[in-house]
């Protein structure tokens, strides 16, 4: 089976998904001449044309407005953000008009958009291309979010979620574009949106976490093994709706729930899931709930030195899992 | 300020008490440490000493019951500052030899919670404490592996494991239908003792992997040489000098050759101890009491045979104290008595190896390539192979056989063994 | 020449050249007079404390009848605001649909209950559901003509919205986009000098909404609001443009809001007795009736029967509506996603 990177995961599901179906079409700024300034469109322009990859202004909220506007009229409209954090003037299109569009219609009018965008934080990415916003958007009832981790994951779920006849909003972190790679079949295959995935069986304590926290999660995981702590890593890949039945179970059985997030702390997407947890599996706890997040500031500071207080990484994250070990 | 006298945790098995007599009445003052109560556990009746100075106001449990321990039996009115440690001195004593807490088993300690930090039970821990009946005070006796001491769920369940509290009815353990009492059966209810050594035998088995070496030892001599000299002994001693005396002589002095059979078994290193304190097996009308002989290797085949008398009588009148029972670091059996000649003993829990002396009986041998008639008997040992392994169970066993074996001269003293 | 003859030279009739009939004419006069009786009867309603909330066009009903007749009903799209009474009529909706929303009926096809009155959107006529947030619905109609450009279908839309929504950014991007992208679109702008109570002036630096056009590269026109053909040619121009693939067009049309904003607002407190007496003289339905009149077309014959079938279905169509059941509370979750229909 080829493995192939994270971006051109998705890339494939652009381009299998604009042959399959004629009513596909990406738009944004920047995806069709250039291929997106990460390269995730790469090839369509040519492929498919200017029609169907659209070259938008440098307008935020009418990529979403008129994406909208398209999906009320018969297509199905992939729309970049470039960056997650200039998605915010597309705010009220997103929450006021897609996600609300089927409930406030009584289901006279759906918005099959997909809305997609880089997030996150890398090296010299700062505050404005680095932010996560899942917290924002997740909150909203009619949005579905998805944050795929495995390049099997990202192609199957944005196939999946360019399909689905409601809006959803695909966070795709920019630090695993090429440094994620995995390994992904070649024929025709669709990954659901909902299920969460155990990525690491364990007993002693369950971590939640999602996009690049799951990488360093991951490698913190096989650290604590050779200290004797055997963590289960769950992988929630999508945050709306979320899969509370594998959450719940694997806190049955470990006990222990640690959620691990890269956003600022306070009212951060993991403050649900531990809100869910504490709920739901109370009588199971044997430790309190712990989350592990960004310092609240607003935004990752440049500065080498400033950047790496920030940003949690592998050790951070086993500090963490020690600490609720231990409890 | 009032405070609660709590029933302490006796010795490593006793987990309730019954009250014997109480020593004061409430409105009598009680000098710390002055005894308070007797209380009777399934092996030792211990005198409590009162763990505050002050007025007896409330005697909350008659003489007669039996409580859990941890149960609160008496009220006192005090000047003692609020929760300060240890509740019986003696107690405190009965951790023993053994080392405390290993990550897997609780240890009781003495101390109750000391102020501000009470005992935190989580969630899953009060969940598993309903599942299997345990009250939650006992729980919170315990020390646990978690932070600051806190009972985690792992705790629990060690705890479950090495407690076995089988009642009559017990949801923990399911009745297979030949346990079920039929017609004409009767079921004799489980006295403390009884269910000590169930749950003491029952954690041995299963948690050490015992393996056993056999040999023969001829004790022809040493049978003429008792026979000649037994009652001049037993006005010498002013008791009986039985062979057992001789058998933990030989014993003791084997344990000081090979170290490894006066051990315990621990994950982070095999414990050597330097004393060695004899476990003796005595029989009761209702079972196996083990009293200890103290520095066994120090003493003489008289001194020994003295105080196995004198062990013995205690036990029979049920007035063995703590001390007589706890330190053990070897064992020895003597199934003998009964008549057996061939045993393969449960080793208790801490100790590396039990030994066990079967009955002496005349046996056609071959010596010198001749028929002799002989008084032979079985050594047994019972040992952990995890600490040791077939080769020095063997030579340990034949270093007790040569010392007994050993020809002396008839006039020889009791001594010169 | 008879008197007749002479009277009949000077008969107005711009109409003719327009491509209209009479028989439109007259339909258009009848769409204009059921959408003021329709507004008047919302707005005792509400009064009565039959209606939460109220809000409507008195005064714009001239501009938006003669725009929707250009357009093709049933193939077309509309995306209106929270003003467009007499446009959703023109374009299939009935005044029993509006009044249904209006009371928050369970059958409401605008939303079931769900939209505050005034959220118009009606699948079946091809009007897509609206929403609060003023000039969000200018993007999306330029989609819904991009759309159609891409898939060939001919369909030709038309969006409406206030001066007041012409300030939001989502306007100027949807314009700038369809510009670019030579959407079939009529970008209508009632403009009716007052967003709320804010008066043009403080609303924007220029006098009219139409010169905005130029800056994204479609003709930008303005017409008498009061003057119904004048609507109408305008209109009519735009989409043939838009047929013709030569994109957008932006119109605005100087309407008197004959009215308070909504039941929330009362205008005397910003606007003088006079104004409102002034603008009153240009309401749509007198100067449209009174073409209407010179030309000969309405007679006071056909002005009485006219009045008296709007006066009919309104009632009829206010006790149907009054009867309908509300909706049931566990219907409330459902539509949040899709369900499989």
């Amino acid at each position: 089976m080829p493995e192939i990177r994270y971006i051109d995961a998705i890339n494939q599901a652009h381009h299998e998904e604009m042959a399959r179906d004629e009513r596909v079409l990406v738009m944004g700024e920047d995806v069709g001449r250039k291929g997106g300034v990460f390269g995730a469109t790469m090839g369509l322009h040519e492929k498919f044309g200017a029609d169907r990859v659209i070259d938008t202004p440098l307008a935020e909220s009418s990529i979403a407005g008129v994406a909208i506007g398209m999906a009320a009229n018969g297509l199905l409209p992939i729309a970049e953000f470039q960056f997650a954090d200039f998605i915010h003037p597309a705010f009220n299109q997103i929450v006021s008009e897609a996600a609300r569009m089927r409930y406030r219609s009584n289901n006279a009018f759906g918005c099959p958009v997909v809305f997609r965008t880089p997030y996150g934080g890398s090296h010299g990415t700062a505050l404005y291309h680095s932010q996560s916003i899942e917290a924002f958007y997740a909150h909203v009832p009619g949005l579905k979010v998805i944050a795929p981790y495995t390049p099997y994951d990202a192609k199957g779920m944005l196939k999946t979620a360019i399909r689905d006849p409601d809006p959803v909003l695909f966070l795709e972190h920019k630090r695993m574009y090429r440094l994620v790679r995995g390994e992904v079949p070649e024929g025709e295959y669709t990954v659901p949106i909902g299920p969460a995935v155990v990525r690491r069986p364990g007993t002693d304590l369950s971590l939640f976490a999602y996009g690049w926290m799951l990488h360093e999660a991951l490698v913190a995981a096989e650290q604590l093994a050779s200290e004797g702590i055997d963590v289960e890593v769950v992988d929630l890949r999508t945050l709306k709706p979320l899969d509370t039945e594998t959450i719940l179970q694997s806190v049955t059985k470990t006990n222990r729930a640690l959620i691990v997030y890269e956003d600022n702390r306070f009212c951060g997407y993991g403050a649900e899931v531990a809100a869910l947890i504490a709920e739901e599996a109370f009588g199971d706890l044997d430790a309190p709930v712990m989350r592990l997040a960004a310092p609240d500031v607003p935004g990752i500071p440049f500065s080498k030195p400033l950047e790496e207080w920030f940003f949690i990484d592998q050790e951070k994250i086993a500090t963490a899992i020690r600490k609720l070990a231990a409890i | 300020m009032a405070v609660e006298v709590k029933l302490p945790q006796l010795g490593e098995s006793t987990y309730e008490g019954t009250i014997g007599k109480w020593l004061k009445q409430p409105g009598e003052h009680v000098q710390r440490y002055e005894s308070l109560v007797e209380i009777i556990t399934d092996k030792v009746n211990v005198e409590m000493p009162s763990p505050f100075e002050g007025t007896l106001t409330q005697i909350l449990v008659p003489e007669g019951q039996t409580v859990p321990t941890g149960t609160p039996i008496a009220l006192m009115d005090t000047r003692d500052e609020a929760g300060v440690g240890a509740v019986a001195a003696a107690a405190a004593a009965g951790v023993g030899s053994r080392p405390a807490a290993t990550v897997t088993s609780p240890v009781a300690t003495q101390s109750a919670p000391t102020t501000g930090e009470r005992t935190r039970l989580s969630p899953v821990v009060r969940k598993l404490a309903e599942e299997h009946r345990i009250p939650l005070s006992e729980l919170e006796h315990l020390t646990g592996s978690g932070s600051g001491g806190r009972v985690t769920k792992d705790d629990v369940l060690a705890y479950v494991a090495t407690r076995h509290r089988a009642t009559p009815g017990s949801p923990v353990a399911p009745v297979s239908p030949s346990q079920a009492p039929g017609l004409g059966d009767e079921v004799v209810k489980l006295t403390p003792l009884r269910r000590s050594i169930a749950q003491r035998m029952s954690q041995s088995k299963r948690e050490i992997p015992h393996a056993y070496g056999v040999n023969e030892v001829d004790l022809t001599e040493l049978v003429r040489w008792r026979d000649a000299h037994k009652e001049q002994w037993r006005t010498q001693a002013g008791v009986n000098v039985t062979f057992t005396a001789f058998f933990a002589k030989a014993t003791a002095e084997a344990l000081r050759a090979f170290p490894f059979v006066n051990a315990s078994w621990h994950e982070d290193g095999i414990l050597l101890h330097k004393t060695i304190n004899l476990g003796m097996g005595i029989a009761l009308d209702d079972g196996l009491i083990v009293a200890v002989i103290k520095h066994a290797d120090q003493k003489s085949v008289m001194e020994i045979a003295r105080e196995l008398d004198a062990l013995g009588r205690k036990a029979r009148e049920g007035h063995l104290g703590l001390d007589d029972v706890q330190g053990g670091t070897f064992t020895i059996t003597n199934p003998g008595v009964f008549g057996s000649i061939w045993s393969m003993p449960i080793i208790v829990p801490g100790q590396a190896a039990i030994l066990a002396t079967d009955a002496i009986v005349k046996r056609a041998v071959v010596r010198n390539d001749a028929i002799a008639i002989r008084d032979i008997m079985h050594l047994g040992l019972s040992f952990d192979h995890r600490i040791f392994d077939g080769a020095t169970a063997i030579r340990f066993l034949n270093h007790v056989k040569a010392r007994l074996e050993g020809a002396r001269p008839a006039e020889a003293a009791l001594g010169d063994f | 020449m008879t008197a007749k003859e002479a009277k009949a030279q000077i008969r107005p009739n711009r109409h003719a050249a327009l491509g209209l009939s009479d028989g439109d004419l007259l339909e258009m006069y009848y769409y204009i007079a059921l959408a003021r009786a329709l507004d008047e009867r919302m707005w005792v309603l509400q009064r009565a404390g039959r209606a939460m909330f109220v809000i409507s066009g008195p005064g714009h009903e001239g501009c938006q009848v003669a725009a929707m007749w250009v357009m093709d009903k049933k193939k077309d799209w509309f995306v209106p605001f929270y003003r467009s009474v007499a446009a959703c009529l023109v374009k299939g909706m009935t005044p029993s649909d509006l009044l249904l929303g209006l009371l928050a009926k369970a059958v409401d096809p605008s939303s079931g209950g769900r939209q505050m009155p005034g959220h118009y959107g009606h699948p079946g006529v091809k009007i897509l559901s609206t929403s609060s947030p003023v000039g969000t619905q200018y993007p999306h109609a330029v989609g819904i003509a991009y759309a159609a450009k891409v898939r060939k279908t001919g369909e030709v839309t038309m969006v409406s919205i206030g001066e007041g929504g012409t300030s939001q950014g989502d306007w100027h991007e949807a314009l700038n986009f369809a510009g670019v992208h030579k959407c079939p679109v009529l970008c209508v702008v009632e403009n009716n000098f007052y967003a709320i109570s804010v008066p043009l002036k403080l609303q924007m630096a220029v006098d009219s909404v139409a010169i905005r056009g130029a800056g994204y590269g479609m003709p930008g026109v303005s017409a008498d609001g009061s003057d119904v053909l004048e609507c109408y040619r305008v209109a009519k121009e735009a989409y043939d443009r838009a047929q013709r693939g030569l994109g957008p067009t932006l119109i605005e049309y100087r309407v008197p809001r004959l009215g308070s904003h909504s039941s929330d607002d009362q205008q005397e407190r910003y606007r003088s007795k006079e104004e409102i007496e002034e603008v009153r003289r240009r309401d749509p339905l007198v100067t449209f009736g009174t073409y209407l009149e010179e030309a000969g077309l309405l007679t006071p014959d056909r002005r009485k029967s006219i009045a008296e079938r709007v006066k009919r279905e309104i009632n009829e169509a206010t006790d149907y509506a009054e009867k309908m059941p509300l909706p049931d509370p566990a219907s409330a979750a459902r539509y949040v996603y899709w369900e499989g229909d």
